[in-house]
């Protein structure tokens, strides 16, 4: 009985938590407000824990996250919009709305794939370049992807491109629940599983390898190339997919939300948790949403405070609030409790 | 043909000096401490309000003439920003490098840093831009059909002088060979009896020196402020000084203008919207094909 | 395929180098180089500082690739290969400055080294599929084997950067074992050991050399390693072989003593 509660306790709090927002939601307990901070929550989960897979576990350095986010939510959104929506883009919807709820999932998964393929961008490169000379090619990869979205015209160019409530509305029509965060739940412990599962095989191990001396690493069997590649565009795609969400809960997109600035955000996160701790990413992306909300009404005083509150703390704990241990690591007493595979 | 040609060419210089110019001090921070100074660009925006604030004082409180007033503006404003350069180090920076914290980790305050930067001005000064005076009286030359103006060739002149300056001091002098040492080995560089902080400061002063000219002569050019101006500025110049080669004095020169004559040469075929797309397209090739940069050397791992 | 199985017949040359050139710019790191090593035997590479030695060494891991000649092991051209594959055709190595993973387990560093023959691939570790387990399984087992083989259990949950010098040496070691290769290359196993830690490895290599069945081909700069262990020595200077033959020859070669101690000296 205690083995079974220890070996499926994750999952049962995760079922429970899951559980309890969608209920509330369902019965709205919680407001519209707390419920888009919720979401927000997910993807800046999504968002910190891909990133932390290339620069904490890999070592190098990504500032272009938002590039790839940008990818998989136009992609997922235009599909979406093109297939089950009335749009003055696309027209009349090509399929039954009445399908959008079905087809959801793979919308979302189409765009973590083509921001995968989008990784490559910077996959390639990484091949030759490490360090600060690749930190460039992903900032350039960034500005690359907005600007050649602001230079379709066709799909709003720079001021973005919208008809997403639509979608979710007509899946709420099929079946009657609040399913955007029921998506975002799913999505959130999907990525930080497949990230997690991925890194503590002997395959993901060779990503660590790399980080810390990529000579031995090649040297000692490690096909460097392609886990490099896998791991871009694992993080890329992932990336994708939060992206995804993010344009769903909004109901509209357009460029400027995933510039340089948005990639800054998600960098604070991955290095406020600490370098290669999941449990870092995942604990700062939560806590740095609920900042952001929290100092909301400072208006522009936040982005003061903000940079502020990070520069002291890393003055404090330069190595981010877990280092690159995990929970489980600090805590070893809560290790009898749980295990996470 | 050639007219057109001949002003495009000069306009690229003239809008590659203010990315040299920038670059320049990434190149020099980055040379020393292995550092990105993120905030870098928003340094050269406080030096353009900081000219700003100067030239106004001068021009309307003082009512001096404008080239007194210009004479006066640039030293005060090198001073002035590289006071700002210096303080970021000191209170950020430091703290972080003496506790031995990952390289990254000072980037990220580096980052932070700009943000303030950027909105502290933007709560103190409002999102309204401001207008920066005219200080000298542009002249308009026209030779067989290539406009330019005393401003122009001001600037181009100014970023040769400061290239050639840098590269003097780099090479040439006992603070310059202090900067290569640390910049090759900065374990070493301590138990020579160099002194690693003071070193540090003056490569801060000269970075954010310049970078507060290059923000007086943008503001002249363009006499138009705003908060965000050093943010995009910031990025494509640190872009620059990489393809350039970073840590590399002629590296980051050559990077501004290669920088420069890309971004005119798009306008001049191209709708404008299309800048960016095509000039950081450019870049992302260029390294792919010398992952280093043009002037980098390529550091070979020793097994 | 066919060349292959040809190659592998009886006392074929586990490594065979014909005419190795590497130039770097104007340098000639090594000239002209030939061996022949046969299964089983441990033979050294010695030479003055600079000489190509571990030079040599890159160039038969893949680390880089020559100028001129061919690199055969097993009777497989290794040329173009990436240091993976040639790793995966059975040769590993150390380095004169250990490079183990130092924040990974020691267990983690021996399980990475399977990546050779891994049999699975990325879906498959995020399925965990029956495949994925019995593959972990395996080399769970395999790593665990090795560590207790080489009496590194007790370190396995450690990480390397916290153990004395000498056994993060033999983890080394024990590391490249590991990927099972017919070709062990050590590069000064023993710089930076005191002389009880440098009789313990000299007994380890023997050791190894027994109990792995394989051939070793090291580079020493202590004289005494090499004058006990190795049975065949070729001496380069300047990228260029100046002598070879058994520890005795060579430690009366002239051109050997002349390398080393120069000219005046004689």
């Amino acid at each position: 009985m205690v083995f079974m509660l220890r070996r499926y306790s994750i999952h049962l709090i995760l079922a429970l938590a899951g559980g309890a927002i969608v209920y509330s939601a369902d019965q709205e307990y919680l407001g519209l407000y707390t419920l888009s901070v919720l979401m927000f929550m997910g993807v800046n989960v999504i968002l910190s824990t891909s990133l932390n897979l290339v620069n904490g576990y890999m070592g190098e350095f990504s500032c272009g996250h938002a590039g790839f986010m940008a990818v998989g939510a136009y992609v997922s959104s235009l599909l979406g919009v093109w297939l089950f929506a009335k749009d003055r883009v696309f027209g009349v919807p090509l399929l039954d709305p009445g399908y959008a709820l079905y087809a959801f999932p793979v919308l979302i998964l189409i765009g973590g794939v083509a921001a995968a393929l989008a990784g490559l961008l910077v996959a390639v490169p990484s091949y030759k370049t490490r360090g600060d000379y690749l930190a460039i090619i992903t900032i350039a990869a960034n500005y690359i992807i907005i600007s050649a979205i602001e230079n379709i015209g066709a799909i709003g160019g720079s001021r973005g491109f919208m008809g997403m409530k639509r979608l979710v509305n007509s899946m709420e029509d099929v079946v009657d629940l609040p399913w955007m965060p029921i998506w975002v739940i799913i999505f959130t412990i999907l990525s930080v599983w497949v990230i997690r599962r991925y890194v503590s095989s002997t395959f993901g191990k060779g990503v660590s390898a790399i980080c810390q001396d990529e000579v031995a690493a090649e040297i000692m069997s490690v096909n460097t190339n392609k886990i490099k590649t896998v791991t871009f565009m694992l993080s890329s795609g992932i990336a994708g997919i939060a992206g995804g969400l993010f344009a769903y809960i909004l109901g509209y997109v357009n460029p400027g939300s995933f510039n340089i600035l948005k990639s800054t955000e998600v960098l604070v996160m991955v290095y406020l948790g600490g370098m290669g701790s999941l449990s870092g990413s995942i604990l700062s992306a939560i806590l740095f949403t609920i900042l952001l909300e929290l100092l909301r009404p400072l208006q522009i005083i936040k982005w003061i405070v903000i940079p502020l509150l990070l520069i002291i703390l890393m003055q404090f704990r330069p190595e981010g609030i877990m280092g690159n241990r995990e929970l489980g690591d600090l805590f070893p007493r809560l290790k009898k409790l749980y295990r996470f595979k | 043909m050639l007219e057109s040609f001949l002003q495009n060419v000069i306009n690229a210089l003239q809008w590659g000096s203010f990315y040299a110019l920038i670059a320049l001090g990434y190149t020099l921070v980055y040379g020393v401490l292995t550092l990105i100074n993120f905030a870098h660009g928003d340094v050269f925006m406080v030096g353009a309000y900081i000219a700003f604030f100067i030239s106004t004082f001068f021009l309307t409180t003082l009512g001096l003439p404008g080239w007194v007033a210009l004479a006066l503006c640039i030293p005060l404003t090198m001073i002035l920003t590289s006071l700002v350069g210096v303080t970021l180090e000191r209170i950020a920076y430091r703290p972080l490098r003496k506790k031995g914290a990952h390289r990254l980790y000072v980037v990220i305050t580096a980052l932070m840093c700009g943000l303030i930067l950027e909105h502290a001005n933007l709560a103190i000064l409002g999102a309204s831009r401001k207008a920066f005076p005219p200080l000298i009286e542009v002249q308009v030359y026209n030779i067989g059909g290539v406009t330019f103006t005393n401003l122009k060739i001001a600037v181009i002149v100014t970023a040769f002088l400061v290239f050639l300056f840098l590269q003097w001091v780099v090479t040439r002098t006992r603070v310059g060979m202090a900067m290569r040492a640390i910049s090759y080995d900065n374990f070493a560089v301590p138990l020579m009896g160099i002194p690693l902080d003071q070193i540090i400061v003056v490569t801060f002063i000269l970075g954010s020196g310049f970078a507060g000219l290059a923000g007086l002569l943008f503001a002249m050019s363009y006499p138009v402020l705003e908060p965000y101006m050093g943010a995009l500025i910031g990025w494509k110049a640190f872009i620059a000084a990489v393809v350039g080669g970073i840590g590399d004095i002629r590296g980051a020169f050559l990077g501004g203008f290669l920088l420069g004559a890309v971004e005119i040469m798009v306008v001049a075929f191209f709708p404008s919207t299309f800048r960016d797309l095509i000039s950081f397209t450019v870049l992302l090739a260029i390294l792919t094909w010398k992952p280093t940069g043009l002037f980098g050397i390529a550091k070979t791992t020793k097994i | 395929m066919m060349a292959q199985t040809l190659a592998q017949t009886e006392n074929a040359p586990v490594l065979e180098i014909r005419g190795l050139t590497q130039q770097f710019g104007g340098l000639t790191a090594v000239n002209d180089f030939n061996v022949k090593l046969t299964p089983g035997g441990l033979s050294g590479l010695i030479g003055p500082n600079g000489a190509g030695k571990t030079t040599v060494f890159n160039l038969v891991s893949g680390f880089y690739q020559p100028t001129k000649g061919q690199i055969f092991i097993d009777g497989v051209p290794t040329a173009g290969l990436k240091p993976h594959k040639v790793t995966a055709l059975g040769v590993a190595r150390t380095f004169q400055n250990i490079r183990l993973w130092n924040d990974m387990t020691v267990l983690d560093n021996i399980r990475v080294a399977q990546h050779y023959r891994l049999g699975y691939g990325f879906f498959h570790s995020i399925a965990r599929s029956k495949r994925y387990q019995q593959r972990e399984d395996e080399i769970a087992k395999e790593a665990a084997e090795l560590l207790e083989v080489f009496d590194l259990q007790r370190f396995a949950l450690d990480v390397p950067k916290n153990l004395p010098y000498g056994t993060q040496r033999k983890l080394e070691i024990a590391r490249a074992l590991s990927s099972h290769p017919k070709l062990l290359l050590l590069d000064e196993p023993a710089a930076g050991l005191n002389s009880s830690d440098v009789q313990e490895l000299i007994r380890l290599i023997r050791w190894i050399h027994k109990k792995f069945d394989v051939t070793i081909w090291m580079i020493e700069h202590h004289m005494d390693v090499m004058m006990e262990l190795c049975t065949q020595i070729k001496v380069i200077d300047f990228g260029q072989t100046i002598a070879e033959g058994t520890p005795e020859t060579v430690r009366n070669h002239p051109a050997v003593i002349t390398a080393y101690l120069g000219d005046d000296n004689i």
